[in-house]
């Protein structure tokens, strides 16, 4: 069974935000003693999804959560947006695919730093990105 | 406005970045790096990055678009320090910076400038 032993919230209303979000994830999983190579990846996966709630969904929020299980924690982190929504998630998910002016690293690149991830989108209504670090 | 300072040494640049960039600083230093090539005519840049806990795609095409512009403005470009923990992470990422020189750190990248410098340098007095 997985428990919640803090949770909080933080606004991507702007640039800024990333910097501090990255920051909050940074400290949180500094917490957790997760490796730095760890740390690095689930503050990187931060900075990318992050900043995809702010560019394509128009700010959001990022929620956090830290996990308790029968023998590990985790970082649980979830982004938010009221934008456009992704019409083609699986198109989202390819390698270098971007609708924007970014490298299309974004959605796929934090898949791969992480443990675990789930895309939940509608159109029109939003995206939301949910992914767990376990340590 | 927020700036990263850009250090003159002799013909190169030389840039630390200590700060955690938000993207439009990222932007920023693209801009006064590219201007200040031009303006001192220097032939090579220094970027040395060991102060960065992290490199995400925003940064790692910054690098890389850095080191593509200052090739055309025929100076070259060396980034110096990554921590091993970015390394990793970078690569995960799918972003390996090709195209781009690096070195361990401040003192070989200067190497491999005054190297580069020494190689056109001499480039020069075949032609001639």
């Amino acid at each position: 069974m997985t428990t919640i032993s803090s949770s909080g919230e933080l606004p991507l209303k702007n640039e800024h935000d990333i910097v501090l979000g990255r920051q909050a994830v940074r400290r949180m999983a500094q917490e957790l003693t997760f490796s730095l190579v760890d740390q690095t990846k689930i503050v990187t996966a931060a900075s990318e999804l992050a900043r995809n709630a702010l560019i394509y969904g128009g700010g959001g929020v990022l929620k956090w959560e830290v996990l308790n299980e029968v023998g590990k924690r985790g970082l649980r982190l979830t982004f938010q947006d009221q934008g456009p929504g992704i019409a083609n998630v699986e198109l989202a998910m390819t390698d270098g695919w971007t609708s924007g002016k970014g490298l299309g690293l974004g959605l796929t690149g934090a898949r791969r730093l992480v443990n675990e991830f789930e895309l939940d989108t509608t159109v029109g209504a939003g995206t939301r990105v949910t992914v767990t670090r376990w340590k | 406005m927020e700036r990263i300072p850009i250090l003159r040494m002799g013909e190169f640049l030389l840039v630390t970045i200590q700060v955690d960039m938000h993207d439009q600083l990222a932007l920023i230093l693209q801009d006064d790096l590219t201007r200040a090539i031009e303006k001192q005519g220097a032939k090579g840049v220094l970027i040395d990055i060991s102060a960065l806990t992290m490199v995400d795609s925003f940064i790692g095409r910054m690098i890389s678009d850095i080191s593509g512009m200052a090739r055309i403005l025929d100076a070259k470009t060396v980034v110096v320090g990554m921590q091993p923990a970015v390394a990793i992470t970078l690569v995960e990422l799918g972003l390996s910076l090709t195209g781009v020189a690096t070195a361990l750190n401040v003192e070989r990248g200067m190497q491999l400038l005054r190297r580069a410098l020494t190689d056109s340098h001499d480039d020069d007095f075949i032609k001639r």
